[in-house]
């Protein structure tokens, strides 16, 4: 039996996007597993009593060597600030490529805190900073000193020690382009240096707190412990900035949702379903109920979505238990389409992600395809033609060409790029200036003129020749091209339209990053949690795939 | 060091702070990276021309011909943009000139992505600098000082038929040394090699 893969103007539609969850192919969880047999080292660690100082930490496997290089600093409470406008935080962090000299220390010492007013070097390959969670820090530092485990309970609450505010990589300030290491096996998958930063910095986080209960009360001071920490991760305020990420890069967005829809596709075409196999989805199914019930949120908009996904999750484990067989043929494509018919998004996108927990076969080949040569489809087929162009349109962007651009709702904001910390942001276009300076992030709308422009042009007409006098839509006729390759590559909704919810789009690059536990504090930024359950940095030899689902059990 | 990721996000927003649409500006990005990346003086040319780009009349080329001759200089960027998009036609007029062109080095890049896109190497002269572009793989130069080139008076382009740079007698000498590396095959081997056997009728 063969499965049609999903239809991209369903998938790709926001609120779609919006309810994806972490799966077996996010990156955090495909970092790990690359990264499970290579040897950690605590390098370097020079903290005084308060924990101010530096640290180095590296990752080795034969020649190739990874480190993290920490600096911990003094600030004032007052300063401290999770928005991308804030210039000091507790800590910030750089993975160099090799062993850091001590030139290199000195160097980076002088750069790395300053973040992005400070210049890196192709020796560098990502920079981060992130500031203490102050609801339990203290209280955790605090504890130990006293001889005594901090409550469970208040650090669940959080999930975290520290939170990082932005993750830099790919020739951002100074760092080393990616054409500089692409070709490297071990980071043959999107995101692996930064998903590496992160977790070495959460070991960072776990030694930081002993370090200043030890000095605070050497005689009774214990370790953080080790259960505890593993259930700890790395927190994460991500705001507005992202989200035009997924817009800019069409080929990987499309090689993200491709693998996802394959490996669904895969298993649904799956005749008969091993008893292990079903075994170990239904024991993820239980053990991932955790994670919803402990999600915790002051946001409205979220708290709907997961009681929604618990009813959903109640109505399925009563459908599986009561009136399905594992035994019978083609069982996961019955039970996808029983989601698809009874469930809502938030679930369906739960069980699409859940049922690849068993299919490591499926799943690993998929990985190495989430990458994307986005130069190789960067020049237009000009010698094609303008009736091929109007085919695509129609085929690939129906939904789109019929929205209605002179309605002001439809294009309400703008998407721009701020003059203090030149990140993107949305406005109101008819209540905020600068509108003339909008970003090339209105796909939708520039589609439709685009579709209206060559309605008028003769069908044998080549797109070199059209380009000559219409370059001001040269953007979109790339991305139109770019779509028939690639189904997955365009959001089939409206970006600039009052509709929005921005949240949305972080809410799906976050996903594949493996982020937990989404909290939105507004509609335009989140926090996130990041490796909670993840194995400690020595005990990595021990991986477990299915750590995901372990934290907080 | 700037990095080649920030050098084409910079260009980028230049390109169209200086009035070229989003479009262009992307292909300028790419276009200077990529100058770059050859060791090629991209970003100062650039920086030169966008200076002066507001104030001063550039000629922008539509159908390129075989022969393209204008009072005022040619915009290197419009002229690569299209040069770019009519490649197929283009590469059917052997060769090309322009008279009067302003920053030719910035006209490269785009016959270098050219290069690739034909399976073409293409020959370059800007007055009496040469350059080979090798399937955007690679620049052969003898313009190596890295100097700001305002302007050129004749640039020809020359598309290079794909042939080898040697003859067959000198292939065939080193055919003959590679050969030493062989070795003899017994007749019992031979028979039991693949496709060996009665018929092949079956």
């Amino acid at each position: 039996m063969e499965v049609q893969l999903r239809d991209p103007k369903v998938v790709m539609k926001l609120s779609k996007l919006g309810s994806f969850h972490q799966s077996k192919l996010s990156f955090l969880r495909s970092f790990l597993k690359e990264f499970k047999d290579w040897k950690y080292k605590r390098d370097l660690f020079e903290l005084d009593e308060n924990g101010y100082g530096r640290a180095v930490y590296s990752l080795k496997k034969n020649n190739r060597i990874y480190s993290l290089v920490c600096f911990a600093n003094p600030i004032n409470d007052e300063e401290r600030s999770d928005r991308v406008i804030a210039t000091k935080w507790d800590a910030a962090f750089v993975l160099h490529d090799g062993i850091p000299t001590k030139k290199d220390l000195e160097r980076l010492y002088n750069d790395v805190p300053k973040q992005e007013v400070g210049r890196l070097s192709y020796k560098e390959l990502t920079l981060s900073r992130a500031n203490k969670s102050m609801r339990i820090f203290n209280h955790v530092v605090e504890s130990l000193s006293q001889g005594i485990q901090p409550e469970k309970e208040k650090l669940l609450e959080v999930g975290y020690l520290y939170r990082t505010t932005a993750v830099y990589g790919s020739g951002k300030f100074g760092l080393a382009d990616r054409f500089r290491i692409k070709d490297r096996d071990e980071i043959c998958g999107p995101f692996r240096l930064e998903m590496m930063l992160v977790y070495l910095v959460r070991q960072f986080t776990f030694d930081q707190v002993n370090h200043i209960a030890k000095q605070k009360n050497s005689r009774k001071a214990v370790e953080l412990d080790k259960e505890i920490c593993r259930n700890l991760g790395i927190g994460n305020s991500t705001g507005l900035g992202m989200a035009p990420f997924i817009v800019n890069h069409p080929t990987l967005l499309n090689n993200w949702i491709l693998a996802r829809e394959i490996s669904l596709k895969k298993i649904r075409e799956i005749k008969n379903v091993k008893e292990n196999e079903a075994e170990l989805f239904k024991k993820f199914l239980k053990k991932s109920l955790k994670n919803i019930t402990s999600w915790n949120t002051d946001s409205e908009f979220q708290k709907k979505k997961i009681l929604c996904l618990l009813r959903d999750m109640e109505k399925l484990i009563h459908f599986l238990n009561k009136d399905f067989d594992f035994k019978g043929e083609y069982s996961f494509n019955k039970l996808y389409l029983w989601c698809e018919q009874n469930l809502k998004d938030e679930c369906i996108e739960y069980i699409v992600s859940l049922v690849m927990e068993p299919y490591d076969e499926i799943i690993t080949p998929l990985i190495k395809q989430m990458s994307s040569d986005e130069e190789k489809c960067f020049n237009i087929p000009t010698q094609r033609n303008i009736e091929n162009l109007r085919n695509i349109l129609e085929k690939n962007y129906s939904e789109i060409i019929k929205i209605d651009f002179s309605k002001k709702e439809n294009n309400q904001n703008f998407w721009f790029i701020s003059k203090n910390k030149e990140e993107p942001r949305l406005a109101d276009r008819y209540m905020e200036h600068g509108s003339e300076l909008e970003q090339p992030l209105a796909i939708a709308r520039d589609i439709k003129i685009l579709y209206e422009r060559i309605s008028n042009q003769k069908n044998s007409l080549s797109i070199g020749r059209f380009l000559i006098e219409n370059n001001d839509l040269r953007h979109v006729v790339r991305r139109a091209f770019i779509s028939e390759t690639f189904p997955y590559a365009e959001i089939q909704d409206n970006i600039i339209g009052s509709k929005l919810v921005p949240i949305d789009m972080l809410r799906l690059k976050l996903s594949f990053f493996g982020a937990v536990k989404f909290d939105p504090r507004s509609d335009k930024w989140l926090r996130i949690c990041m490796f909670q359950g993840a194995p400690l940095a020595n005990d990595l030899e021990s991986f477990d795939d299915g750590w995901i689902y372990n934290s907080l059990n | 060091m700037i990095s080649l990721s920030e050098i084409d996000t910079t260009v980028k927003r230049a390109s169209k702070a200086v009035g070229f649409s989003w479009g262009i500006a992307e292909e300028v990005g790419k276009s200077i990276r990529l100058l770059e990346m050859f060791g090629l003086p991209g970003l100062r040319n650039l920086n030169q021309y966008y200076k002066i780009y507001k104030d001063k009349k550039f000629q922008n080329v539509g159908l390129i011909s075989k022969s393209n001759i204008s009072k005022i200089p040619y915009c290197p960027i419009i002229s690569g943009i299209n040069f770019l998009d009519q490649i197929f036609a283009l590469q059917e007029l052997s060769e090309i000139d322009f008279e009067n062109f302003a920053f030719p080095i910035l006209f490269i890049p785009f016959l270098s992505r050219s290069s690739e896109i034909i399976g073409k190497k293409i020959f370059l002269k800007i007055d009496e600098k040469e350059f080979l572009l090798n399937f955007n793989q690679s620049i052969y130069s003898n313009y190596l000082n890295g100097d700001i080139v305002e302007k050129a008076t004749k640039i020809k382009v020359k598309f290079v038929e794909n042939k080898n740079t040697f003859n067959e007698k000198e292939w065939k000498e080193l055919y003959t040394l590679s050969e030493e590396t062989f070795v003899e095959e017994s007749e019992e081997l031979k028979q039991t090699a693949a496709g060996a056997g009665l018929t092949d009728n079956d």
